[in-house]
């Protein structure tokens, strides 16, 4: 039997995946996208599974928005990480060190 | 009646946020089919397009738009910030305009942007729902994550994109995965009725713990409160000067009034929940806006350590809580954007051996060759520091009055202290440009545009003779109703 807790924690572990994604990753950027990708993914699950449980159509609303909003995150996300490569010729993270202070 | 009035064609397009949706839009077009200057026209047009906004704001006291299950709401609180924000994008856009010519970065999609992050900002503010508040701070980053990284053939300007997109992206996903909680632990995603379901409940149980620990994350990085920070003197430094005078103008402001709302309307009840969250944000920006900026040479990073500050100060107003609050927080919104406005429309147009300001050292000797502009930046360095005459002195006191009176004195004590500190480096500036030998000539120019010349002074006015004509201020800020 599969309950909400069930659901809940899959969603928690795909959360800190996507967390840990972007801190751990030393190389590359598009790795740091898909990592974005993979939070709010995480969130759906947590919203249908709300919304099922208790019967309520706005959690599933809502993960249609977010799915919505993370496609317009990956397109711009990418048209400014073509434009870093365009500049640097490299979408290392460790490249990302211009500015500090 | 409400609907009544949805249903109504004629009237639907003056509704503030619609009739600036629909407009961005029209001067989307516009710009395309604008053969000469695109630039500069798209300018004007969006400058005309805010200022018919705020009218309808004005005038649109009482009506709730979109009244679909309350996704938003109105009130004087959030009339006031949407004028507030307009304000500052009108005067934004005028100020760097020239700058942009400057710079030779001339696409007409820049003041659309600005347009739309203006409109995300204004739904943000009047946002009443988990939802349209997700989607308006979403609607509201897009846009100035591309305006960060506008200038594509500058390396710092990219990476400051990067920067921007990747914590601001990974903000909004521990904010919406806060929304989840919330929206699950309560079966509700609207404000009122959360704030309603937790009236049955002495404790918050640990997922709407969580929810509100992540929510208020999220929010503390739009508003740029130590220890989610980070982002901003990189951003700052790495964007061009006008998308920074942005930057540090307008969406403090929107991300200020959301945070109010969001703890003083669902989460009311629960204030010794979020007041030790808030307590810790404000006292951490305080000090790291105060030291950190000490050690700058660079004064788009200086202004950013200085905003992290003034964001302290105003989240001590949220901690008192009480009806003073409320007031406090819009007289320090006010007094930060027209400061800000000051400051920016000075270093936009300054330029020093053919570059345009980047370190505060090159202001050296400011005070022989441009007497007038070295007194407007001693002005208004002295009122961000809170110095009596001016009108930063006035968003301090009702900030300290509202914490006094919940008997705040840790708060308060530390709060002068942090003043205190950073009044250093608001004099230093004030002290490079009189005191530092300045035997060698360097050629300083200030070349401004008439338009961006009254809106200095006019920001110039306010902040030297608020001081005899407060009450136009506070008469308004302390009828607000959130």
């Amino acid at each position: 039997m599969i309950t909400l807790e069930h659901y809940l924690f899959l969603g928690a572990i795909i959360f800190t995946l996507g967390v840990l994604g972007i801190f751990l990753n030393k190389k590359n950027l598009i790795i740091i996208l898909m990592s974005i990708e993979l939070i709010l993914l995480s969130v759906n699950i947590n919203f249908i599974a709300f919304s099922a449980y208790m019967n309520d159509i706005s959690g599933q609303i809502f993960a249609m928005l977010t799915l919505t909003v993370a496609a317009a995150e990956a397109a711009i996300g990418l048209a400014i990480l073509v434009v870093f490569f365009r500049n640097l010729g490299s979408i290392e993270v460790n490249k990302i060190n211009k500015l500090k202070g | 009646m409400k609907w009544q009035m949805l249903n109504n064609i004629n009237n639907i397009i003056f509704i503030p946020e619609i009739f600036l949706a629909l407009f961005s839009f029209i001067s989307l077009i516009f710009g395309l089919y604008v053969k000469k200057n695109a630039f500069r026209q798209t300018s004007n047009f969006a400058v005309i397009i805010l200022f018919f906004t705020i009218i309808l704001v004005y005038l649109d006291n009482y009506s709730n738009f979109a009244d679909y299950e309350n996704l938003f709401e109105n009130s004087s609180f959030i009339s006031f910030f949407k004028i507030l924000v307009l304000l500052g994008s009108i005067s934004t856009i005028i100020i760097t305009k020239d700058y942009f010519l400057a710079i030779k970065l001339k696409n007409f999609e820049i003041p659309i942007l600005f347009l739309f992050s203006t409109l995300g900002m204004m739904l943000m503010i009047s946002s009443n729902n988990l939802m349209s508040m997700y989607l308006a701070i979403e609607l509201q980053s897009l846009s100035l994550y591309v305006a960060a990284a506008i200038k594509r053939d500058s390396v710092t300007s990219a990476e400051s994109g990067v920067k921007y997109f990747i914590l601001g992206a990974l903000s909004s996903g521990i904010l919406l995965y806060g929304c989840s909680l919330i929206y699950g632990f309560t079966g509700s995603m609207n404000f009122n009725e959360i704030n309603f379901y937790l009236l049955n409940y002495e404790n918050l149980n640990m997922g709407l713990i969580f929810g509100l620990v992540f929510v208020m994350v999220g929010l503390a990085f739009k508003v740029s409160a130590v220890p989610f920070h980070m982002w901003t003197p990189d951003v700052y430094e790495g964007a061009p000067n006008s998308v920074t005078a942005f930057f540090a103008i307008v969406p403090k402001i929107a991300g200020v009034a959301l945070i109010y709302r969001f703890c003083l309307v669902p989460f009311q009840n629960f204030y010794l929940d979020w007041s030790q969250i808030v307590f810790f944000l404000s006292i951490a920006s305080m000090f790291l806006g105060a030291i950190a900026a000490i050690a700058q040479t660079n004064i788009k990073r200086l202004l950013a350590y200085s905003s992290i500050g003034h964001i302290g100060y105003i989240l001590i107003a949220l901690i008192a809580a009480n009806d003073n609050a409320v007031k406090a927080a819009s007289i320090y919104m006010f007094a930060y954007m027209v400061m800000n406005i000051g400051i920016f429309a000075i270093i936009l147009s300054i330029k020093v051996k053919n570059e345009f300001l980047i370190n505060i050292y090159e202001l050296k000797g400011l005070s022989k060759s441009n007497p007038i502009v070295s007194l407007s930046i001693s002005i208004i360095m002295l009122s961000m520091a809170g110095i009596p005459p001016f009108i930063g002195f006035f968003g301090k006191f009702y900030v300290f009055i509202a914490a006094l009176q919940q008997e705040l004195y840790l708060l308060s004590i530390l709060g002068v202290l942090a003043s205190v500190i950073s009044a250093f480096y608001y004099l230093r500036i004030i002290k490079i440009m009189y005191f530092d030998d300045n035997t060698e000539i360097i050629n300083i120019y200030f070349k401004i545009s008439y338009q961006a010349k009254i809106i200095l002074f006019i920001s110039l006015f306010i902040i030297i003779f608020f001081i005899f004509y407060p009450s136009f201020l506070i008469n308004i800020s302390s009828n607000l109703i959130l």
